[in-house]
């Protein structure tokens, strides 16, 4: 058994009259495109291996209409996968019988959809205990866990008002304080964020490092805002047509893009903020005066540098000096890569 | 070449054995039936002429004063409130009181009927798309076959009376509430129920917390339908015993009086349209959730 919470094994999905039929076609290198003009088939998901460890935030991006919401829904088996295991805590989730499913939603995971999906008849309170409900969770007491996560969203004071009465990030709030109500371990999240504006968008960003945290739940976050995936995901996965393109930590993927897909996914971020000393020092000591801690950021130790009027640094880790840096090698690591010549050729 | 010209019927003979057979065994199944039938439905005609009685008895103050708080309760609209009393008035100051009691009875208690057996069959048909494909033509020849045919075997079985007056209604009313029903159970968001799933509910908690409560402004349309449905049903319901407007109706039919049959139908209309723009305007006020706008 590996350490993982959510296992996701060779999984295909396709939509259409005979999708069983179309996976060898996939299997024997068929793209989207052509399956939809030969078949008449989408691409949904092709071959989606991923290994979510329990405790973290697994990031899943990409553009539009690459199969982010399709994949996120395989993990509480809204969509039946075409072929394919999703294993959690080592228990197959295709194999489960109704009820066994069931609880398996009520208590073990939780959501918040893309586009809200709020009880357009039922008061934002009422929405928020909605899982709680479901859960037969006593009224008075599902009431104030309700209370609780409306305020830690920001929407006290709203308790009785509609959907319809919300703008758009309001309701994506509520959304968000029905799935934590739950207290799921599981949370399933699909652009959770991407209706909020900027200050709310990071103060809600907040609220879940604060209950990462604490509570160590395993959420899997769907994003198209890269500087929002690298802030709160501790891997990430680029899928392009239903497949994976790449997958590892942040560091790894602005390091080494594996094409210029990736790349060009990554061209817009602030690399200072996310790269670490540590992937650009050498590792011969040198005693300097000026140090800086290999795990900050290059962003943090270009300004110890520039303070110190230093152009190379001594590289600590716990105290002890295991390398050094140079200005020149930060700058160059911070540096935009060039954008792929190719054309968009992936498009 | 008469083949051309006359169209090839089955047998004289034949075709007169097959009706004379069908009428015989059907005439077999309603003496060996019949009372049993009857006794199923005693119940229903026992609280019909509760109802009726009691709305006949009642003094007719007490009525108009009930009826003037349910259109309030309804429509929370004074000027209908004040519209329905005032053809109340009318109607009692032209004698036509205890046969609009007797038209309200009938015509309540097969909307409650029709309610009660159209929204499960409705509910059927939303879960399970074989059943809608079996049903839905079942209606169509409910809405469409004359009257006058499904009345021949109903008054084979039960005689004339108020309890197959009150089943022909029904036969006739019941199809609006069935249809919108299903239609209003289909018709509910796609991503609400998703989420429902989501969160784990069982299909009882979902058809109660989401789908009949999203489908209500649609099965309400049904119920309205329902109820001006039953209504036009009411001088054919005369015709085989029931009491109401439509008896004077067909008195002033048979006999050339124009007053008389004006002024009752006048009235069936007076409290068609009461009913109709009373339950839409309770149901506007179901759909308020759905208005727009910052705070309440
Ligand atoms: N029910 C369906 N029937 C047919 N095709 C579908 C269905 N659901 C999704 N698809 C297809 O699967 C692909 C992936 O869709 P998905 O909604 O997962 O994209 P996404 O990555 O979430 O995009 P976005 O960022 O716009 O939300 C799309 O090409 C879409 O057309
Ligand atoms: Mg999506």
């Amino acid at each position: 058994m590996s350490d993982s919470k959510v296992s996701i094994k060779n999984l295909f999905k396709i939509f259409g009259g005979n999708p069983k039929k179309m996976v060898a076609h996939v299997e024997n290198g068929m793209g989207k495109q052509e399956l939809l003009e030969k078949h008449r088939h989408v691409l949904g998901l092709n071959d989606v291996n991923i290994e979510i460890k329990e405790r973290h935030v697994q990031v899943i991006m990409g553009l539009s209409g690459s199969g982010k919401s399709t994949l996120i829904r395989h993990v509480n088996r809204l969509i039946e996968p075409t072929e394919g295991e999703i294993l959690v805590d080592g228990e197959n989730v295709l194999g489960m019988a109704d009820e066994q499913l069931r609880d398996f939603r009520r208590f073990k995971a939780s959501m918040v959809f893309q586009k809200f999906a709020l009880l357009p008849h039922r008061s934002v309170v009422d929405n928020v205990m909605y899982g709680l409900n479901i859960q037969k969770v006593a009224k008075d007491q599902a009431r104030d866990r309700a209370q609780r996560w409306i305020d830690a969203v920001g929407l006290s004071g709203f308790e009785s008002h509609y959907p319809a009465q919300l703008s758009g990030g309001m309701q994506q709030r509520v959304g968000l304080a029905r799935a934590l109500a739950t207290d799921a371990e599981i949370l399933l999240m699909d652009e959770a964020f991407s209706a909020l504006d900027p200050l709310i968008r990071t103060d809600m960003q907040n609220v879940l490092l604060e209950l990462q945290d604490e509570l160590h739940k395993t959420i899997i976050f769907i994003t198209h805002d890269l500087d929002e995936a690298l802030r709160i995901g501790d891997s990430i996965v680029i899928l392009r047509d239903g497949a994976v393109v790449q997958q590892g930590t942040p560091q790894e993927i602005i390091l080494k893009p594996v094409d210029d897909y990736v790349s060009d996914f990554i061209q817009e971020i602030n690399r200072a903020r996310v790269l670490l000393v540590d992937s650009v020092s050498t590792s011969t000591p040198k005693e300097l005066s000026c140090q800086v801690e290999s795990s900050a950021k290059i962003e943090e130790a270009l300004q110890i540098l520039n303070n110190a009027k230093a152009t190379e640094a001594a590289v600590s880790m716990n105290g002890a000096i295991t390398g050094s840096v140079t200005l020149e090698a930060m700058i160059e690591a911070v540096a935009k890569p060039e954008p792929s010549k190719k054309e968009k050729a992936y498009r | 070449m008469s083949f051309f010209t006359e169209f090839p019927t089955m047998e004289r003979q034949a075709l007169r054995d097959l009706k004379k057979g069908i009428d015989g065994s059907f005439r077999d199944f309603s003496r060996e039936y019949g009372e049993l039938i009857e006794n199923i439905f005693h119940p229903l005609l026992m609280f019909l002429k509760w109802f009726q009685d009691l709305l006949v008895e009642t003094p007719w103050p007490v009525v108009l004063v009930v009826i003037g708080a349910l259109a309030w309760i309804g429509s929370r609209n004074w000027w209908l409130v004040a519209g329905t009393i005032a053809a109340f008035l009318f109607i009692g100051y032209l004698d036509m009181w205890e046969d609009t009691m007797s038209t309200l009875a009938i015509v309540s208690v097969a909307t409650l009927i029709c309610i009660a057996v159209g929204i499960p069959f409705g509910i059927l048909m939303a879960r399970n798309d074989r059943v809608q494909s079996a049903i839905l033509p079942v209606l169509d020849i409910m809405q469409t076959i004359p009257s006058f045919v499904y009345l021949i075997p109903v008054v084979m079985l039960l005689g004339i009376g108020k309890v197959p007056g009150l089943i022909a209604v029904c036969v006739y009313a019941v199809p609006p509430i069935v249809r919108l029903t299903n239609l209003g159970i289909r018709l509910v968001d796609k991503d609400v129920l998703e989420a429902a799933d989501a969160f784990g509910s069982s299909y009882r908690e979902r058809l109660f917390n989401v789908q009949m409560p999203l489908a209500l402004p649609n099965i309400f349309a049904g119920v309205n339908q329902t109820i001006m449905m039953a209504l036009s049903m009411v001088v054919i319901a005369a015709m085989i015993g029931v009491p109401g407007l439509g008896v004077p109706v067909l008195r002033a039919i048979s006999n050339q009086y124009l007053a008389l049959g004006m002024m009752n139908g006048l009235a069936i209309v007076a409290i068609a349209i009461i009913f109709d723009r009373v339950s839409q305007s309770y149901g506007r006020r179901l759909q308020k959730h759905r208005e727009g706008g910052h705070g309440v």
